[in-house]
């Protein structure tokens, strides 16, 4: 189970993140949602150790993941960012083999080439996996940039928006292969997400920020119902009930 | 596309053959002579050749950036400053011209000082961004080149005339007993920069895409910085600074070989390297008869290039 404890964040004077205490449920998908600067991303990267928290902690199963040994933490802990410009030129396949690095450290064996075909097969990247990534879409670029994370095969999976740019058919695509890593895999997926409606259909739980600080934090179901959600955005969202999931109808809404 | 195992031994004929050539080609006078010489510069320019490359390489790979080589981060500025404070302060006869292990190992210490001074200070990943860092050895390096400058311009006139056949790269007049030394310091650095090859084909995925798949990212940033500033250091002691050949050998090396491996390209910009080279120092001897310099040659096409490169990357943008 990964653990955040009292974590807190500055850039010069500016507060982005303020003392987050909360715990990651293990085999669910748990979503950060909330207004544009809340700091979602940023509690992302200190959870994943791509940003040193000022202060507090972030423990995985009890112990301090600052103490912990880099390759260590990957063979459990994997992220993906939102950018993923790339300044070398790779085929998908070569992309994938990277997410062996830490078992491998460079020299693909059996095992690792298994892995590798069964991450490509997951995301239907099988077929494509010898053309070159600028070569593909938005949507298959994502897809293979999320096949290198399950390559990588950790407990936990931390996405930052991934579908960011991404058009219904595909983003709808990721979330289904993401609800099947965990209901199939048992893995543990972290995301953070700005459609809240992708949020309520497809995770378990929820957690608001706003300005840095936790204000959410529960089953999906306590969460998106309109007196939370004005809590979270300062609006008026009301929420509909269709074929079991729970919509926000925002777009026409006053305050 | 031939493949990239092709390509390399095509390279290695290549450079086997300017080899031999600057070998044995109209060998004059006694053989027993010239060949011992014509092997230490040969095995002088191996060495430089290697370490310039191996250097450039990684620097470029860890600053994500392809028309920046050491030299930008003012290290040959430093050789320069060395030399001038010593010739300006000493004089052409005192101990640090004369014994040349003293020399190269003050130039060495000081190249490798300087650099990891300014990585120290100046080096904090989640503060700076590395472009920020680049930029302050662009300064530090012009605010070096003027005290040089200045120190020249009111050197004694006979003291800058032998002061600036050090600033030159040459490989006439190598001495046996550095080349060893050089061969020592360069070969332990190989010897580390053999077993991190794989962690630079990761690290040339960013910054985010390393740290998730377990690489000690800033860690490994300074080392390579580090690894790289004792290869320039080093080679620029050894033969004086060859500003241009990092950067042509490692964009060529890129484009014939377009793949992201570092064992791959590191061994091809080497090989590269060394043909551009003992092949410019055979064209030096034979074709200019000695009228021009390997280093003026070099930094004459690696201009040509560099613009070559700036536009055709100003082109991509637009």
């Amino acid at each position: 189970m990964i653990e955040l404890k009292g974590l807190s964040k500055s850039f010069g004077k500016k507060t982005v993140v303020e003392n987050v205490t909360l715990k990651i449920q293990s085999g669910a998908i748990t979503s950060f949602i909330g207004p544009n600067g809340a700091g979602k991303s940023t509690l992302l990267s200190m959870v994943s150790r791509l940003l040193d928290a000022d202060t507090g902690e972030v423990l995985l199963d009890q112990s301090d993941v600052k103490k912990m040994k880099s390759d260590a933490f990957s063979k459990r802990v994997a992220i993906l960012k939102q950018a993923n410009h790339l300044n070398v030129r790779l085929t998908v396949r070569e992309l994938v083999s990277f997410g062996r690095y830490p078992y491998s450290k460079g020299r693909l064996n059996e095992e690792d080439n298994q892995f590798v075909d069964k991450a490509l097969a997951y995301l239907n990247l099988t077929d494509m996996q010898d053309k070159f990534l600028d070569e593909l879409s938005g949507g298959q670029k994502q897809r293979a940039f999320i096949s290198m994370v399950i390559a990588q095969d950790t407990e936990y999976i931390l996405l930052d928006e991934p579908l960011n740019n991404l058009d219904m058919k595909h983003s709808v695509q990721i979330m289904k292969i993401l609800r099947k890593l965990v209901d199939e895999l048992g893995k543990t997926v972290v995301i953070v997400l700005h459609d809240i409606n992708f949020a309520s259909v497809y995770s378990d739980r929820i957690v608001a920020l706003k300005d840095g600080r936790l204000v959410k934090d529960g089953p999906t179901n306590e969460i998106i119902n309109s007196e939370s959600l004005r809590e979270v955005y300062d609006m008026h969202i009301p929420v509909q009930v269709q074929d079991g999931c729970r919509i926000c109808v925002y777009f026409n809404s006053h305050n | 596309m031939r493949k990239n195992s092709t390509k390399l031994i095509i390279l290695s004929v290549i450079a086997l053959i300017c080899m031999l050539l600057f070998a044995f080609y109209d060998i004059k006078g006694g053989f027993s002579y010239a060949f011992p010489k014509r092997l230490e510069r040969l095995f002088a320019m191996v060495i430089t050749g290697t370490a310039i490359a191996y250097a450039t390489v990684a620097f470029q790979t860890v600053t994500h950036n392809r028309l920046l080589t050491p030299s930008v981060m003012g290290i040959d500025s430093m050789y320069h400053i060395v030399q001038t404070i010593i010739y300006f302060a000493l004089g052409s006869s005192s101990i640090f011209v004369v014994s040349r292990y003293l020399n190269f190992g003050v130039s060495v210490v000081a190249m490798v000082l300087f650099a990891v001074i300014l990585y120290r200070f100046l080096f904090r990943a989640d503060k700076y961004p590395i472009f920020l860092l680049l930029l302050a050895g662009m300064i530090i390096g012009t605010l070096l080149g003027s005290l040089v400058t200045f120190m020249q311009v009111i050197i004694d006139p006979v003291e800058y005339e032998s002061l600036q056949a050090r600033l030159f790269a040459s490989f006439m007049n190598v001495k046996t007993e550095l080349l060893f030394i050089s061969a020592g310091i360069v070969s332990l650095a190989f010897l580390y920069g053999r077993r991190i090859l794989h962690k630079l084909d990761v690290m040339s995925l960013g910054r985010e895409h390393a740290i998730n798949l377990g690489i000690n990212y800033d860690k490994m940033v300074l080392r390579i910085l580090i690894l790289s500033s004792i290869l320039i250091a080093v080679s620029t002691a050894l033969v004086g600074p060859i500003t241009f050949l990092g950067l042509i050998v490692s964009n060529l090396a890129y484009q014939y070989f377009s793949t992201y491996k570092h064992s791959v390209l590191i061994v091809g910009a080497s090989l590269i390297s060394v043909i551009a080279l003992v092949g410019g120092q055979f064209l030096v001897l034979h074709v200019f008869n000695l009228t021009t310099t390997i280093s003026v040659i070099i930094n004459f096409i690696g201009g040509l290039y560099f613009i070559y490169l700036l536009l055709k990357e100003s082109r991509k943008t637009a």
